[in-house]
């Protein structure tokens, strides 16, 4: 039934509207708002006050390792398990 | 004068099921092509009749079978949607080919709706599956076992620009250009030199200069001479160098760059020759060398890199910005173009979110450094397919960009409008907006023409071999006032 679904929404959009694609992938747009509260963030971070250079990069240096740090933790809660049966799994006929 | 610029791209899609021992990738393909349905019970054709794949731009006729499906197999892989896009089987790939449009932003936009269109309908696809079983699709080039699958850029250019002086310029600057958009791949294929790591997912598949092939002996120019326009006029160039990219600051560039350098083709702007000794060996070898020093081998015996090479483009381009105007889209593309050489002449690793072959990298490393890992450990391969999967949620791009790690062109309210509305400023407004209002009447389409069928038997085709004529500001007043195509067609005449 879900196939019936977003069938009906596109089928709606036809009106000339702009859609609503945003609905149908939620998760593109939460990306947006993960990313501006992001900045916001760090912004805070970098403008701490009248510390010297040398602290202010090596401030800047802790929140990038951070942000790596969380990077690569999200990457390991996404990343396909079993990789060597998937890679090797992974064959396409050429195209074009 | 250089004509307008006219363009799209053709992206072919990896696509796999998990978990189903009896994966067979065309009806996979049909299956998700027709996942995606703007109109249940539309039965529209692709109009093949107007095509003709084997003309070579050189001024022959190549001999060979003309793909022509019969009507119920024509309907199964052929979508033609309300965007102006084209999606459909090619072989064993889905494939997403944008509408027309006339800059590098309205470029961007389209590509990244084609990659929303393919993820929806995979979502779909999927509920149409064994339970366990789960279609995955990657925009990328290559299965890392000799099997390639393209990303085609279409340009319109001026007819009466000789196919002799587009090649020359194109081959040095092709043979190069990846140092700023390859893609990124682990390891290599197609019997090359083995590597860790290079800067293009293609090059390795390189192997003549100049012919008609795609899926042989592939060439660094393709000479396809198929206009899809008025062939006294135009030609489109078809060009299949490229890679597959994520990143929208590479897209950008990517179409960006290329389309003002076909204008100095054609504007006589290109004054210095920089023809290569050898731009197939040239292909492989700079995508081969992350560091960017390696000496090419000039016509002439002098010696230059690949930098060096773009870097004589990019200023044989600021000339040519200098002496005519250029739009604002056009400038910001030089700005950024060289921005991004400066940072590959300091340290290509500050591109780290701005051109995909070093975001890839930096993402691998890091997670090499991490987890203690080789080159050639499973885990890097999965990392090199996955920053291509087309999931917002497990797509590493995705998570680069949810993470503030990819700079942006445009936003998402501008790709997701995109979804369901075509470019207003080529004739893709006109076949799209026919598809929206007279879906049951439309009976064929093709890039140059729509057909309608008036229900008494008689089909009515209207040819657009003008790419600029059909847009909005023609022909939106004429639809608003065709309640039905035939008083479209009526209106019309």
């Amino acid at each position: 039934m879900a196939n019936f679904i977003t069938i009906d929404r596109i089928r709606r959009s036809r009106d000339g509207s702009s859609g609503d694609a945003a609905n149908d992938l939620p998760l593109y747009m939460a990306a947006g708002e993960q990313k501006q509260k992001q900045k916001g963030g760090g912004e805070g971070g970098g403008e701490g006050g009248d510390s010297e250079g040398g602290q202010k990069m090596a401030e800047k240096g802790e929140d990038l390792k951070e942000e790596m740090d969380n990077l690569l933790d999200e990457i390991d809660t996404v990343l396909e398990e079993n990789a060597e049966e998937f890679v090797k799994n992974y064959v396409q006929r050429g195209g074009e | 004068m250089a004509i307008p610029t006219v363009m799209g791209t053709e992206i072919e899609f990896g696509i796999m099921v998990k978990n189903d021992p009896d994966f067979d990738p065309i009806s996979s393909c049909v299956l998700i092509v027709n996942a995606y349905r703007e109109d249940p019970d539309g039965e529209i054709l692709w109009d093949y009749d107007q095509e003709n794949p084997l003309a070579d731009a050189r001024g022959f006729q190549v001999e060979g079978e003309k793909y022509t499906p019969n009507q119920q197999e024509n309907i199964a892989r052929n979508k033609t949607l309300i965007n102006g896009a084209r999606y459909y089987v090619d072989h064993a790939h889905p494939e997403y080919a944008s509408p027309e449009v006339t800059n590098a932003r309205d470029l961007v936009i389209h590509e990244k709706a084609g990659e929303r269109v393919i993820e929806i309908s995979r979502r779909e696809a999927n509920q149409l599956l064994p339970p366990g079983a789960q279609m995955l699709i990657y925009k990328n080039n290559s299965d890392r076992k000799g099997n390639s699958y393209g990303c085609h850029e279409n340009y319109l250019m001026d007819r009466r620009t000789s196919f002799k002086r587009i090649v020359e310029p194109l081959l040095p600057f092709f043979a190069t250009r990846q140092i700023w958009c390859g893609a990124g791949k682990v390891g290599s294929e197609n019997r090359n030199h083995p590597c860790n790591y290079q800067l293009s997912q293609r090059a390795d598949f390189f192997e003549t200069e100049v012919a008609l092939d795609t899926m042989v002996k592939r060439p660094i120019v393709n000479t396809r001479d198929e206009p899809h326009a008025d062939r006294e006029k135009y030609r489109r160039l078809h060009v299949i160098v490229g890679d597959s990219n994520m990143s929208e600051y590479t897209i950008y560039l990517r179409n960006g760059v290329t389309a003002l350098i076909l204008s100095m083709i054609e504007d006589g702007a290109i004054t210095k020759d920089l023809s290569l000794r050898d731009p197939v060996k040239a292909i492989r070898e700079v995508s081969h060398d992350l560091t960017l020093a390696h000496e090419l081998t000039m016509d002439d015996g002098t010696s230059r890199t690949a930098l060096q090479i773009q870097q004589d483009f990019y200023e044989m381009m600021l000339a040519y910005a200098s002496s005519r105007s250029l739009d604002p889209i056009q400038k910001d593309v030089i700005q950024k173009w060289g921005e991004v050489l400066e940072a590959l002449a300091r340290d290509p690793m500050e591109l780290d979110t701005r051109i995909d072959w070093v975001m890839k990298k930096r993402l691998i490393e890091s997670y090499m450094d991490r987890k203690d890992l080789l080159w050639d450990a499973s885990q890097v391969q999965m990392l090199d397919l996955q920053y291509h999967d087309s999931r917002p949620d497990k797509g590493l791009y995705y998570l680069l960009e949810r993470q503030g790690k990819a700079e942006r062109i445009v936003t998402d309210e501008e790709i997701a409008r995109a979804v369901y509305n075509p470019p207003r400023d080529t004739r893709a407004y006109f076949r799209g907006e026919c598809l929206r209002r007279y879906p049951r009447e439309v009976f064929g389409v093709n890039w140059d023409s729509i057909s309608f069928g008036l229900g008494d038997d008689s089909v009515k085709r209207i040819m657009m071999a003008e790419p600029l004529k059909g847009t909005s500001e023609v022909v939106e007043e004429l639809l608003d006032r065709s309640g039905t195509a035939a008083e479209l067609l009526e209106n019309m005449t």
